[in-house]
């Protein structure tokens, strides 16, 4: 079943246009990998899909996105609920300055969860479901900050299982990461995508190659081509699409 | 070689003026201090002349203007740095506030004569007093709130937001807390100068304590002991040991200071680290 559908999207940064007339299906738990040069609207892409990007100012959206069916961009789409059904891991990991637990707590206390026993609960599990639980048990009252970078990116990725998303947005959350973390966030990916639907931004085609299953390329805010990932890197429809994989630009 | 010389010799530099920062320091507390403190009897507080009643009245004061300043400063920092659209407005603003911030105390004093002691008809009082020394302090309260709000990552706001926290939300639980340091340091700033200034309260508070112990009332005249130690030294009473009362005054004054900082910060320190977590990095 199609998790969310995307129709002739448009948008704007003032007058310069970041995003043609994109249209994409996501299926429900897939793993969808945005490739293409930097600067070719990825990103803004993704923050489409959990409405950040319309908190700049400047910013115009035309078009559709639909999850689940629900336009979310009709007037009177409660933005809250959305983000709690469609999380977002950034580029760079962004713990709180809290202690282990009160970051992972953040979520669900801010949606109301006030129940300790609950609390520690949902903060056992979202640890364990990131693979950190092992890693952090012992310090969760200490400072996130204290954490490795990889151990900080999967904090936030627990922090983000914490409020019970469905969808979960990647925009490169291992391109500030050692190859040993990155691994470790691959693996989780592919654990983590049994329950979610998975949008990955990554700049790395081997990446992309070996999380998701279909592959979408982007290139100066048009969606070139998407197809199942191995045969979008083996036998491209597009032009374009071949000349970026084989190397010779971007 | 010619890089390591010029970083030795900055490091030498920047250890030398720190050691000065912390020698002058020194120099002033013994000084004044060593001076005023063999003064500080109970005669000195509950005597004839004694300064019971600035001392209170310097508190009393110094609340009142946060009341009416901290509200409004904070509130206009926190919007010009989280809410307000970037335009010639908010610039205007900004530009204004930045003026204010820098127009010399007793200009604020002269205002706040015009506007409470003469307009409103209030005479001296602890109330225009307050309220000018308010007035004084707002401008840089705004200040300081929306640089300390500012210099807070945005990525802590993004994944908030991005959490489905609202923008309140998020100013309550991870802006203002990351930020209090910042915002601790300007209150800290401004208490200081109410505690301290001088020009402003003699238009508006007067040269006269209440007869009343601990009087309350906002309406009555309010000499601080700053302006306490001004009167003492520039017009000294025949019969008065008027170098003695400066002394101890100054002394007074410097440890208040000293006091008022450590009651702030310590419990500041405290919250940080309970919000931190245990061994913050
Ligand atoms: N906040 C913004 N304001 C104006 N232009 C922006 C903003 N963010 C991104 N852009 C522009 O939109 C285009 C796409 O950017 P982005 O989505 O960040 O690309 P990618 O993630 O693929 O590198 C770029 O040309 C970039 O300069
Ligand atoms: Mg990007």
């Amino acid at each position: 079943m199609d998790k969310i559908v995307v129709n002739k999207l448009d948008l704007f940064y003032g007058d310069q246009q970041a995003l043609n007339n994109i249209g994409i299906a996501m299926k429900e738990r897939s793993v969808t990998a945005l490739i293409g040069p930097s600067g070719c609207g990825k990103s803004t892409f993704l923050r489409t899909l959990n409405r950040m990007q319309d908190l700049i100012p400047s910013v115009k959206i035309m078009g559709q996105v639909k999850i689940d069916g629900q336009d979310i961009y009709a007037a009177g789409t409660d933005v809250v609920l959305l983000r709690k059904k469609v999380g977002m891991v950034f580029q760079n990991p962004n713990p709180f300055p809290k202690s282990v637990f009160e970051n992972v707590a953040y979520g669900p206390r801010i949606h109301g969860e006030t129940d300790k026993k609950k609390l520690s609960e949902i903060v056992e599990t979202s640890l364990k479901d990131a693979a950190l639980w092992n890693e952090v048990k012992d310090r969760l009252h200490e400072s996130a900050l204290g954490l490795s970078g990889g151990q900080q990116q999967r904090l936030c990725i627990a922090r983000l299982l914490a409020v019970g998303p469905e969808i979960l947005l990647m925009d490169e959350p291992t391109s500030a990461l050692d190859p040993i973390s990155t691994m470790k966030i691959e693996e989780l990916i592919s654990e983590l995508k049994d329950k979610y639907t998975i949008i990955i931004v990554t700049h790395n085609m081997h990446q992309a190659s070996r999380v998701s299953d279909r592959t979408a390329f982007f290139l100066s805010g048009d969606l070139i081509e998407e197809d199942v990932t191995s045969v979008l890197f083996t036998r491209p429809a597009k032009k374009k699409t071949e000349d970026y994989i084989s190397g010779r630009f971007g | 070689m010619k890089a390591h010389q010029a970083d030795r010799f900055a490091t030498i530099m920047l250890w030398i003026g720190s050691l000065a920062i912390v020698a002058i320091l020194i120099a002033f507390l013994t000084l004044i201090l060593g001076r005023g403190l063999p003064h500080l009897t109970s005669e000195f507080f509950n005597g004839p002349d004694g300064v019971r009643g600035q001392l209170f009245n310097s508190f009393y004061i110094l609340f009142l203007s946060l009341v009416l300043s901290l509200p409004v400063g904070l509130g206009a920092g926190i919007y010009m740095a989280e809410y307000a659209p970037k335009n010639k407005f908010t610039d205007l603003i900004r530009l204004s506030t930045e003026s204010l911030a820098s127009v010399p105390s007793i200009v604020f004093g002269l205002f706040g004569m015009i506007v409470f002691v003469n307009m409103f008809g209030l005479g001296f009082t602890i109330l225009g007093g307050s309220a000018t020394l308010a007035l004084l302090n707002l401008p840089i309260l705004v200040r300081v709130t929306e640089e300390s709000l500012r210099a807070v990552p945005r990525s802590y706001r993004e994944a908030s937001l991005a959490l489905g926290a609202t923008m309140w939300q998020t100013l309550r639980k991870v802006i203002l807390p990351t930020a209090l340091p910042g915002l601790i340091t300007g209150i800290t700033l401004v208490a200081g100068r109410a505690l301290g200034e001088t020009a402003i309260l003699i238009f508006t508070a007067g040269m006269n304590v209440s007869r009343i112990p601990f009087d309350v009332n906002p309406l009555a005249a309010g000499e601080t002991l700053a302006v306490h130690l001004f009167a003492v030294k520039s017009n000294p009473l025949p019969g008065t040991n008027a170098d003695q009362i400066a002394d101890g005054t100054a002394a007074l004054l410097i440890i208040m200071v000293i006091v008022f900082n450590i009651c702030l910060t310590l419990p500041s320190r405290w919250l940080q680290r309970r919000q931190l977590g245990r061994n913050k990095v």
